[in-house]
């Protein structure tokens, strides 16, 4: 399925592949406008299920803000956002998952994060202390499970907020800028997850800065400038060789400055 | 100043005699306040979470209301709360006026709006951190209500002696309902109020020592607690 993907690289549009995949998300001219700005115009995206998309673009390109349309944390002034053929609800969020940017983690131990998020999700006694324990060895924090989880380092935190999202089994997983403030090591730990997620079956939507990021983890690639779509494509044909300016400026380390 | 000195040296003597009228006095003072300040965080916690967590019709108007009851006169609540409970109030076939538990609903009234109210605050600033996460995990009222409660725990704590201090040292609303019988209703503040009227300043100020040593004993082991709570980063 990745190398169809990636063997079409001229291929201008993510709808126009030859991908037999459900499309598990869809938005249809989704926009959001306050105080008449308009912070995101027509996006016409279709995610398929087990692809992984990243997301990339400037400050304030209102990548934050597709997420979260996306993930239905706030409703859209324009369009729709249809999770298999549907309108998002409350109870098709919960096929869904997010990790933030900043880990928002509770005022409790690392161990009972997971527990806490797996309660929500009506995992009870010993299934869920086995998915505790899973989720734990896979985020490297068995020995650091009973700290506070907000006195852990910022690779750990990030680490255990990736692992609760991931417990609770979503068919798509959210990630805005999960590495932007880590090291090297702590941003590969986070990347290995999110592959073998993805190898597990779960769809990746991942808001990166990092072109290395999105050459690694990107199948397909949304460029978002002005809350527009710029470019989308081919993850690595759209950082070879970016068609619009917006996304030729990301390459050349330039600043887009549209006239 | 020599007297001062000389009443000072009778009260301490006094407190440390363990004289049975004032332990009874201060033993008394402690179940009402401690009685009214629990009934007023099991009302004042979640009312306050759910104000400060949910938005619904009516929730600015919840605020001003709490606000605004935060800063009841005593005298009034006393007043409004002997009018239900007197013979011919609609609460007075249960007899409560001038027993310890028409002090403790005096309290409770006087001590809920603080608690909901400063609830509201705390749980409002953890609720800006949390809402999103509590939205994405699905997270349903109850158990979100239960959640910001129990991180907001140590921040809680300083909202519940807040509520005691308030209590404790309350004179007005008390004097009303309770009577100052003694043996009865008599508590520090109002036995304080009325020895000091009829001169007997040994054992005022006796009771302002002991109220002194109760409100600083209080605020220690709630700052004490707090701040190994900081320190695992838990508030
Ligand atoms: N709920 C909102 N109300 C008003 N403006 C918003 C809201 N959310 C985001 N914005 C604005 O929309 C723009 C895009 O924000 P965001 O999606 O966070 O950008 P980024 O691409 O850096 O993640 C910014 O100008 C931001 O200030
Ligand atoms: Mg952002």
């Amino acid at each position: 399925m990745r190398n169809l993907v990636q063997d079409t690289a001229s291929t201008p549009s993510i709808s126009a592949l030859p991908d037999t995949r459900e499309v598990l998300l869809e938005t249809r001219g989704l926009g959001f406008e306050t105080n008449g700005h308009h912070l995101l115009t027509d996006i016409d995206l279709q995610i398929r299920r087990g692809s992984r998309t990243v997301i990339m673009g400037p400050n304030g390109a209102g990548k934050s803000l597709l997420l979260r349309l996306m993930h239905g944390l706030i409703s859209p002034t324009h369009g729709d956002v249809l999770w298999r053929g549907h309108a998002l609800n409350k109870t098709a969020r919960k096929d869904q998952a997010m990790v933030f940017q900043r880990p928002v983690l509770l005022r409790r131990s690392a161990r009972a994060n997971l527990k806490f998020a797996l309660g929500v999700r009506g995992e009870k006694g010993g299934k869920r202390n086995g998915l505790i324990q899973k989720a734990l060895t896979a985020a490297g924090l068995s020995h650091l499970a009973n700290r506070p989880a907000r006195v852990l380092s910022g690779g750990e935190q990030q680490r255990l907020a990736t692992v609760r999202a991931l417990a609770c089994q979503p068919d798509i997983l959210f990630l805005d800028e999960p590495t932007a403030s880590l090291d090297p090591a702590s941003t590969a730990a986070i990347e290995q997850l999110i592959l073998e997620a993805n190898a597990n079956g779960i769809t990746i939507i991942l808001v990166t800065h990092d072109t290395g990021q999105a050459s690694r983890l990107g199948q397909e690639l949304i460029f978002l400038q002005d809350g527009e779509i710029a470019e989308i494509g081919p993850a690595h044909g759209v950082l070879k060789i970016p068609q619009s300016a917006p996304a030729r400026a990301l390459r050349d380390g330039q600043l887009f400055v549209k006239n | 100043m020599d007297s001062f000195w000389n009443v000072l040296a009778s009260a301490v003597g006094l407190v440390f005699a363990f004289d049975p009228d004032l332990m009874e006095i201060v033993g008394l003072s402690m179940q009402v306040t401690l009685s009214a300040v629990a009934i007023a965080c099991l009302i004042g916690f979640p009312l306050g979470a759910i104000a400060g967590a949910f938005r619904f019709p009516g929730r600015t108007l919840l605020s001003i209301v709490l606000n605004a009851l935060m800063g009841l006169p005593p005298v009034v609540v006393g007043l409004l709360v002997y009018l239900m409970l007197s013979a011919s109030g609609p609460l007075g076939p249960l007899g409560l006026l001038y027993t310890p538990t028409a002090m403790i609903i005096a309290q409770t009234v006087l001590v809920t709006p603080i608690v909901a109210a400063l609830t509201k605050q705390v749980v409002e600033d953890l609720y800006q951190e949390y809402g999103e996460q509590f939205t994405s995990l699905g997270v349903g009222p109850l158990d979100r209500v239960m959640a910001l409660l129990w991180d907001a725990r140590y921040s809680l704590l300083t909202v519940a002696l807040a509520g005691f201090g308030r209590a404790v040292a309350e004179v007005g609303a008390v004097i009303i309902v309770g009577g100052n019988i003694n043996h009865v209703t008599r508590v520090m503040t109002t036995t304080i109020a009325l020895e000091t009227s009829k001169g007997n300043l040994e054992l005022a100020l006796a009771l302002g020592v002991i109220l002194l040593a109760i409100a600083f004993a209080v605020n220690a082991l709630v700052m004490t607690l707090r701040a190994s709570a900081v320190r695992a980063a838990y508030a």
